[in-house]
């Protein structure tokens, strides 16, 4: 289970964290489905702020499934991490409608500005950064998603002033 | 009471909609005013989100862009009565942007609360399936064909004809999916129309069901779109409370359930095949064809797979009736697109027109130029995978064949423009390098290809054996159009070759031909 941030602030979600027995009671939740897999992985992930390699062979056991598939499919998706993410999550939009905008500004500020390369957590777990190929907000570009929030029209500064605003401490990220 | 209707559409929301419709009510709670907030879909008029509209007894008029601080000047000056504002558009209806499109799918969208039945049914809601019910499953598949509606997904396949093979494969057990994992870049209208118009799609699942005889259907939506996720289920709970899905449907003998699946952030799940990979829970690799989905798809049965777009046309045909639909348009592109204006454009959106208008026209008059006010120099139609059209192109007429014609095409509807600042081979690379990126793997002229592509543009940017080099890459844009097994690695080719075409100078910059 998630606890809601407040509504005014855009903070990360909080995780509940993962044991063996929480990930069974996420699993035993959810109705049952054909093809269930990436459904139980995605409702791990919301859990847990993502899919703990312990998982792979509990989802195997419960699904009926073999640990390669399980892990097959878990190293696929993009959005499925198995790390935990940082306390703040930025996204940042690198199609061709944000690069046509400004977006590759925006990429180089966020990597130099929060110090860590795309698809990486700061070592002290303050900031994740990801690309993300088109958040399907192509007429008001440049974008990124905050800790889930997407906001349009974003440039550098605009970015610096979101990260700051999510985190907790309020302490630049 | 007046009504006063601010988007919940996300892209709405994402340039301050929440702010301005709280502001809103706190405002009119500190007068006294009697407000309703209504959150509607957006018009699609973007840049004017967040657009406010008031509701008056002559018609709803716009305010746009507002922002939160705005708020209180807009009720001082009287703008629930519809009173002139300098962010004012006076009634909505009549902006000549929106008033010259033919809006027929997005008809309701902005106009009402996406998630109200009184308003869906008030908006011509229920009545295709309505329709639908009084025909036979292949009068339907008929109807659809005659019409002329082609699969808007980006293949243009005739969705009729999709739908009679679903209708005559054997089997008892059949699937609808809607592919809404609408991953190219500058593509949002699927998205808007789930966020603004959810029964719309639940209604023609049911049709499509009856049509092909299948009782159950999914829709496969993008994990990187979780407002339309969300409006979606609480359109599907709303629906299954109304008894327009369920054990009978409107009171008939047909039974259909409707589910929503999720994505996670795999590009190529938007390829039929490797979709319905994901939704049997697998990697999303491309399935060889045959056999077609339509014959063995989901779980092995018989599967009528409709992007967003497709569905939404057959609700037109159905309701309108398919000569209606058919008088839409030009030679073998029947009916409407909806066109999205993305990038550099100063006034980007959702323009619904007939086929035949040309993408000059659709620059000039929709867009009106370059958001930078720069001059325009290249235009991607089709997403990543489509080719980039120099202005020397703009004469062209948007419909499936004449831009096929020339090596392009127009997809999903996407219109992605850039200015005269743009580097062509770093967009040629990008082409390369998000097919490398996002190749399920499968095939070789994909996995691999993607990848010395972006070798080679790399060499013939750094003037190493340019010429050489450039008559290697043609080569491998051949075996990839030719030895890929899906879209992915065979269109990857379309925007390297148009830059190659028409935007050589770029790459050869190393030898001075360009600053």
């Amino acid at each position: 289970m998630t606890v809601k941030p407040p509504a005014d602030r855009d903070l990360a979600p909080r995780y509940v964290p993962w044991s063996e027995e929480a990930a069974l009671a996420v699993m035993r939740a959810l109705p049952a489905l054909r093809g269930p897999l990436l459904p139980v992985l995605h409702a791990l992930q919301e859990s847990f702020g993502y899919v703990d390699p312990k998982a792979v062979a509990l989802v195997a056991h419960e699904l009926n499934l073999s640990r390669a598939d399980v892990h097959g499919v878990l190293t696929f998706y993009s959005d499925l991490r198995t790390s935990p993410p940082g306390e703040v999550r930025v996204q940042v939009c690198r199609g061709e409608a944000c690069q046509s905008v400004g977006g590759h500004a925006l990429a180089e500020h966020a990597v130099s500005s929060l110090s860590v390369g795309f698809g990486e957590t700061a070592a002290d777990g303050s900031v994740t950064l990801e690309e993300v190929f088109c958040l399907g907000n192509c007429a008001v570009g440049p974008t990124v998603r905050v800790n889930g929030r997407l906001h349009g029209r974003v440039h550098a500064a605009g970015l610096d002033r979101l990260i700051r605003d999510s985190t907790p401490s309020g302490e630049p990220a | 009471m007046t009504t006063v209707y601010v988007p919940r559409d996300s892209s709405a929301r994402s340039v301050g909609a929440d702010e301005v419709a709280a502001a809103i009510k706190q405002e009119a709670a500190r007068r006294s005013a009697a407000v309703e907030v209504v959150r509607n879909g957006s018009r699609g008029l973007m840049w004017l989100e967040p657009l406010v509209e008031v509701a008056t007894a002559q018609g709803r008029v716009a305010y746009g862009p507002v922002t939160p601080d705005d708020v209180a000047g807009l009720f001082g000056a009287g703008f629930l009565e519809g009173a002139v504002h300098e962010l004012g558009h006076g009634f909505t209806d009549r902006i000549p942007w929106l008033a010259e499109q033919d809006r027929l799918t997005f008809s309701r969208v902005g106009v009402v609360d996406p998630l109200s039945t009184p308003d869906y049914q008030t908006h011509g809601g229920l009545s295709a399936l309505e329709r639908a019910l009084t025909m036979t499953p292949r009068q339907i598949c008929d109807e659809v064909t005659e019409s002329g509606l082609r699969g808007r997904g980006g293949a243009g396949f005739p969705t009729g004809v999709k739908w009679r093979t679903v209708l005559d494969a054997p089997g008892t057990e059949k699937f609808v999916v809607c592919n809404a994992d609408e991953g190219d870049s500058g593509t949002f209208a699927d998205r808007m129309l789930m966020e603004g118009d959810p029964f719309m799609l639940i209604e023609a699942m049911v049709i499509a069901g009856i049509a092909v005889g299948a009782r159950e259907g999914m829709i496969y939506i993008r994990s990187e779109y979780p407002d339309a996720v969300a409006t979606m289920r609480a359109a599907i709970r709303t629906a299954y409370q109304a008894g327009w899905l369920g054990p009978r449907v409107l009171g008939s003998d047909h039974q259909f359930d409707l589910e929503i699946r999720v994505g996670a952030g795999a590009y190529i799940c938007g390829e039929e095949t490797a979709m319905l990979e994901s939704l049997e829970g697998k990697r999303g690799m491309v399935r060889a064809k045959p056999p077609l989905p339509a014959i063995e798809g989901l779980f092995g049965k018989p599967t009528a797979i409709n992007n967003v777009l497709s569905l939404a046309s057959v609700l037109v045909v159905l309701a309108r009736g398919s000569g209606f639909y058919r008088d839409f348009g030009v030679g073998r592109s029947r009916g409407t697109q909806v066109f999205q204006l993305a990038g550099n454009v100063a006034r980007g959106g959702i323009v619904e027109t007939a086929f035949g208008m040309t993408l000059g026209e659709m620059l000039e008059k929709f867009a009106g130029g370059s958001a930078s006010g720069r001059p325009i120099r290249a235009v991607q139609v089709g997403g990543p995978l489509g080719a980039y059209l120099a202005p020397a192109q703009f004469d062209l007429p948007l419909d499936y064949e004449a831009f096929a014609q020339v090596g392009a095409m127009v997809g999903h509807g996407g219109i992605v423009v850039f200015d005269d600042t743009v580097d062509m081979a770093a967009q040629a690379r990008f082409a390369m390098e998000f097919c490398a990126a996002e190749s399920c793997g499968k095939c070789t002229p994909c996995r691999v290809g993607a990848v010395r592509g972006v070798e080679l543009i790399d060499r013939i940017v750094a003037g190493e054996n340019a010429d050489a080099n450039v008559a290697l890459l043609e080569d491998l844009c051949e075996l990839m159009t030719d030895g890929s097994l899906c879209a992915m690695g065979g269109l990857t080719p379309l925007p390297v070759r148009s830059v190659l075409l028409h935007f050589s100078e770029d790459l050869h910059r190393s030898k001075g031909a360009r600053p």
